[in-house]
């Protein structure tokens, strides 16, 4: 088993890992072939990551600092992928475009 | 006979509806129990997959922000960790649908136990989606409101406003609800009326209603002359509106010529992504509750919100005020439980007891303030020696922050007016730059009357002459002394309580986004 690759990023969405960038978050992990997990800790509880179900549970509100981890196949571009859309506000600036 | 009935609620989505109520509780179809657990399995996976089709051609004909909430169901339906649960019960004995009811109550009980009002409020998705299910399962087609009805129960799902036709009126009555809600969103994008909070509102209700979503009241079985009173506010509210629209771009003048700066409240630094600042005269009020959710924030946190604002305002003025937790918003880890919040650790004597997350809120105003035209003020300020403990801190962070050679910025500092003892001897606050009223809670405090309190409404009015004689004297003693006063609570975006606020000597409002062309279409009606 590799190790696991693990990144924080800080949540700026003004209320937080919500309905809508739940989605978005959930539809991008379930790209990637490696496990992945979200924890508002560094020492856990993690969610499993491409389960909307449970990352809506963890209730990340704005302000959290998010830890992610993945592990496996591509593990690197998934955390990349994953903090990088948590930084850009989960695309909700100016830009509403629906995803596909 | 019945006798007219009013009942008092909050309004989520101002306007007007007359038409036959529609009970949205009713009891659903009788789900019929299968012989074995196979076929109750089969039976819920077919109602899922039948929810799921309902909400994907429900998203084809849905517009941006429906079809998003729909979206986050449909996800939420797809996951099989929702339905895991369930499907384990069904497994062990249990029929499809008290399985799905159960696994579901399980998860709504999660959010509602949620401090945040965010996640609070997708209990209601959730219950939608549970509801789905639960139709599809129970083969209960005929659940169509007749057009122009007045909707009324517990609380709404979203599925259930957007599959509603409201082409021919019709409005929403919700004994709880939320005005954070999805629906009410939807609603005031809508312009669906919309009240929340009745909690008088009684079950198998039916006959003509009057919903008043402008004022948040709902009248049952009303009379022929309350018919004939609620259309002439509804037509007035019409007219306004239209009206309003066109005074939107306009700075505010009176009838007679007197301008009147009329700015903004926010509650967060996403609010003003709808506004444009061409509108209005700068930010009234910049709530900061909102950064005081599940844990404190940082001062990076904060400095980027109140930095947002103020270059998204340009030259015209913020004002921010500090957090005024306590009383009716709890914060953990920084509220105190007490007996009587609303006359308790609140406001500024809480930022005064706990200093180490008041300095950090400190520091980031003070370099957020180059970023534009900040000015701070404090809320709950009762005596001098709060301001001057206030601006102490200041001066020291200040001091510091230059030590550090930190960009940074001294703003005006001023002060709510809202604790009844500055409003009778404001003299003792002669040296600070600026006042702001904040009506609700000066009313409530000189009414003795609760805001949360649906009770004692009837006495929470700004337009009693106590409160009034006590706006206008604190107007009075600002124009003598250099001061400048604004109005930053409710009563500044009511265009019944404009014209006594104007009259009182106010010249400066700062009213909620969607009350700012109302607000300015009244100022316009009158002559002072």
């Amino acid at each position: 088993m590799s190790a696991a690759t693990e990144a924080t990023v800080l949540i700026t969405h003004a209320v937080g890992l919500h309905a809508r960038p739940s989605v978005k978050f959930t539809k991008l992990a379930k790209t990637f072939a490696a496990d992945v997990e979200i924890a508002l800790a560094a020492n856990g509880p993690w969610f499993d990551a491409k389960s909307i179900v449970k990352v809506m549970a963890a209730k990340a509100p704005k302000g959290t600092l998010l830890h992610i981890r993945a592990r496996g196949d591509g593990a690197n571009d998934a955390v990349d992928a994953l903090v990088d859309l948590v930084r850009r506000d989960f695309d909700e600036g100016a830009d509403h475009a629906r995803t596909a | 006979m019945l006798v007219p009935l009013r009942l008092q609620g909050i309004s989520a989505s101002a306007g007007y509806a007359e038409g036959p109520l529609f009970d949205l509780d009713r009891p659903p179809a009788v789900y019929a129990s299968k012989a074995t657990a196979a076929e109750e399995k089969a039976s819920l996976e077919a109602a899922i997959g039948k929810a799921l089709k309902r909400l994907a051609a429900m998203v084809e004909a849905a517009d941006r922000d429906a079809a998003s909430i729909l979206e986050f169901h449909i996800a939420m339906l797809e996951d099989d960790t929702l339905s895991e649960p369930a499907f384990a019960s069904i497994v062990s004995g249990q029929t499809a649908d008290t399985a799905w009811r159960e696994a579901l109550n399980g998860e709504i009980a999660g959010y509602e136990a949620s401090d945040q009002d965010y996640f609070r409020a997708r209990a209601a998705d959730l219950r939608d989606i549970r509801d789905q299910v639960l139709r599809a399962l129970t083969e209960d087609e005929d659940r169509a409101a007749p057009s122009g009805a007045i909707l009324f129960g517990e609380d709404i799902a979203p599925t259930r406003f957007l599959e509603t036709d409201w082409t021919n009126g019709g409005g929403i009555a919700l004994q709880a609800g939320s005005t954070a809600s999805h629906v009410a969103m939807l609603a005031r994008s809508r312009g669906v009326p919309m009240v929340v909070g009745l909690r008088q509102l009684e079950a198998n209700l039916a006959g003509l209603a009057l919903l008043d979503a402008e004022h948040g009241s709902i009248v049952l079985a009303p009379s022929p002359a309350e018919v004939v009173s609620f259309r002439q506010l509804s037509s007035s509210f019409t007219t306004r509106q239209g009206k309003a629209r066109t005074f939107l771009a306009r700075p505010a003048v009176t009838k007679t010529g007197t301008a009147v700066r009329v700015q903004v409240n926010i509650a967060g630094p996403s609010d003003v992504d709808a506004i444009d600042i061409a509108t209005c005269d700068g930010v009234g009020l910049m709530r900061t509750e909102f950064l005081f959710g599940k844990t404190l924030p940082d001062e990076e946190t904060q400095y980027h919100a109140y930095r947002k604002v103020l270059e998204w305002a340009g030259d015209k003025p913020v004002t921010i005020r500090t957090v005024d937790a306590g009383g009716d918003k709890p914060v953990p880890g920084f509220t105190v439980e007490e007996g009587n919040p609303f006359l308790g650790l609140r406001g500024i004597r809480l930022s005064l007891a706990r200093l180490d997350i008041f300095r950090v809120q400190i520091r980031a105003l003070l370099r957020a303030a180059p970023h534009g035209n900040l000015k701070v003020m404090f809320p709950m300020i009762a005596m001098a020696e709060e301001y001057e403990c206030a601006a102490a801190l200041f001066a020291e962070e200040q001091a510091a922050l230059a030590a550090r050679g930190v960009t940074r910025q001294m703003p005006p500092l001023g002060i709510m007016v809202e604790v009844p003892s500055v409003a009778i001897a404001p003299e003792a606050f002669a040296n600070v730059a600026f006042f702001s009223i904040g009506s609700n809670d000066l009313t409530q405090y000189v009414m003795a009357a609760a805001r949360d309190n649906a009770a004692v409404a009837h006495l929470n009015s700004v337009r009693h002459p106590a409160v009034l004689r006590l706006i206008g004297s604190v107007v009075a003693f600002g124009r003598d002394n250099g001061i400048p006063v604004s109005l930053c609570g409710d009563a500044g975006g009511d265009p019944a309580s404009i014209p006594s606020l104007l009259e009182a000597g106010l010249r400066d409002l700062s009213v909620a986004p969607a009350q700012l062309a109302m607000a300015k279409a009244a100022i316009s009606d009158i002559s002072v």
